[in-house]
């Protein structure tokens, strides 16, 4: 299609025109956004057995060097000194007002850090984290790497008889292994609340690679469309969406990303504003939605208290296949933010009755 | 049967009788993905050609639905409320949207025949 020419592809590309994915833009690559079957039953697949995800857009990489822990919180809140090697955590990089530059995940290799971005940040994160390296410590782009994630809860029984080291690790280990004699560096994680692995390999292997686990029992390939529904469902933030420059960690009740260590010696960019937001609150935060019947809030709806004013906005909704109804994230004003409160969603200038709610709204299922 | 008269909206239109029945193509459906919702007109509105009268929602995203005549709205398919999934089985069928009882009943006659739509889905490819 023409709109998509211009487009980056993964190493993936092919496979997913011959699955019949429907390649869509995401983040200045061709994605697909759904295969045949559609995006409610990908969904429900990775809910019920598995699904098999290209996210090789996302930007891999590697930190070497001694004192590469150090240097790495000097542009994140996380505690990365007290990882373990096998290990893995999510962090956010941040602004120097206290902002989120893009959330990140990053894992204990031994002798090197293994950090994973967003694909619309990935040169954005790269250059900072550069701009803070000291000598000796370098940042190693793996632009030659696919990312493939494999989730549900028949993930394992899949994926255990070729790696029994992949289902040796708990939620958030990371191992280096080889599935059918192709070397992976896979870590028990994922976007969508269920068990699973993101496993990275070598791009001139990852065709290889899928097609070896969409051949493996209840494995069927999903797109970015029910990665969305998935995450939502799940309380994930999306960058850009949900959390961006302009909203801080407190507000996005993401502090539990901040180490309590990094907590004592605020030595993190904005630490000032967090330190000030944790000791005295935020004027908004982010909640999750469920709106009554079944009509959805999309991104961007305002929501007022009952037949008042403003308190805020949707950042993401949809329809929860899982959950069988609308859900949605966004922000509120603090002093309507508790669990049960009614609001009321602008939906095409009609009020939709709707309730704050806890997130996850399908609870999550990872192998602790 | 009375054939189907086609828009560059997507919808397709049946006259039967006094009424004329609306609801989106296959490809329309097709494009749009799993349905989770739709937002109806009310029986008695009177209705202009081209304008956004109902909406469907897919998992994905939310699309207008046109009135592809001017008229009066005369039913609703209140099925599609409880089932919005039939728009994705039956499109042509039990997945309809609503009736309109055109103003000029020649407004139907000029709107596009099946291989006139075949050809102007193919130009949009």
């Amino acid at each position: 299609m023409a709109e998509t020419e211009s487009l980056l592809e993964t190493p993936l590309a092919g496979l997913h025109r011959a699955l019949g994915g429907r390649m869509v833009a995401f983040a200045g690559y061709a994605m697909p956004v759904q295969y045949p079957a559609g995006i409610m039953a990908e969904h429900l697949h990775v809910r019920s057995a598995a699904g098999l995800f290209d996210v090789s857009h996302m930007g891999q990489a590697e930190l070497v060097g001694e004192g590469a822990a150090a240097a790495l919180e000097r542009v994140t809140p996380a505690d990365i000194q007290a990882l373990k090697p096998g290990r893995q955590r999510y962090g956010l990089l941040m602004t120097q007002d206290g902002g989120i530059f893009d959330d990140f995940m990053v894992a204990n290799r031994g002798d090197r850090l293994f950090l994973v971005v967003n694909a619309s940040r990935k040169h954005d994160d790269f250059a900072l984290i550069e701009s803070v390296l000291p000598a000796g410590v370098t940042l190693r782009r793996l632009p030659d790497r696919a990312l493939l994630a494999l989730q549900g809860p028949g993930a394992a029984a899949a994926i255990g008889p070729l790696a029994p080291a992949l289902t040796a690790l708990s939620f958030m280990g990371i191992a280096e292994t080889e599935i059918e004699g192709i070397p992976v560096i896979a870590s028990r994680s994922g976007y969508t609340g269920e068990d699973g692995w993101e496993i990275s390999a070598p791009a001139e292997s990852a065709e290889a690679l899928a097609k070896l686990l969409l051949a493996l029992p209840g494995v069927q390939p999903a797109g970015l469309g029910a990665r969305d529904s998935l995450r939502l469902e799940a309380g994930l933030c999306l960058y850009g969406t949900d959390i961006d420059e302009a909203t801080s960690p407190v507000e996005a009740a993401l502090t539990w990303s901040i180490g309590k260590r990094r907590r004592m010696e605020w030595d993190f960019p904005g630490a000032e504003r967090v330190r000030e937001e944790l000791a005295n609150g935020t004027a908004r935060v982010r909640v999750g939605l469920r709106p009554e019947g079944r009509q959805p809030a999309r991104g961007e709806t305002m929501i007022h208290a009952p037949g008042g004013e403003t308190i805020g906005s949707v950042t993401s909704g949809g329809f929860g296949p899982s959950l069988g109804g609308p859900m949605a994230m966004g922000y509120v004003a603090r002093s309507h933010a508790t669990d049960g409160t009614p609001i009321e969603l602008i939906v095409r200038g009609r009020p939709l009755a709707a309730r704050i709610a806890p997130m996850p709204f399908v609870p999550h299922r990872y192998a602790r | 049967m009375p054939e189907l008269k086609y828009t560059q909206d997507h919808e397709w239109v049946r006259a039967d009788g006094d009424a004329a029945t609306i609801g989106i193509t296959d490809h329309a459906q097709n494009a749009l993905g799993d349905v989770v919702f739709v937002d109806l007109p009310e029986v008695g509105r009177e209705v202009a050609a081209g304008e956004a009268i109902a909406v469907v929602e897919s998992v994905k995203a939310a699309s207008d639905v046109y009135a592809p005549i001017a008229g009066r709205i005369v039913e609703v398919n209140s099925a599609l409320t409880d089932d919005p999934g039939l728009i994705n089985r039956e499109p042509t069928g039990e997945g309809w949207f609503f009736k309109i009882e055109p103003s000029d009943a020649s407004s139907i006659a000029a709107l596009m025949d099946e291989s006139a739509y075949a050809a102007f889905v193919d130009s949009q490819a």
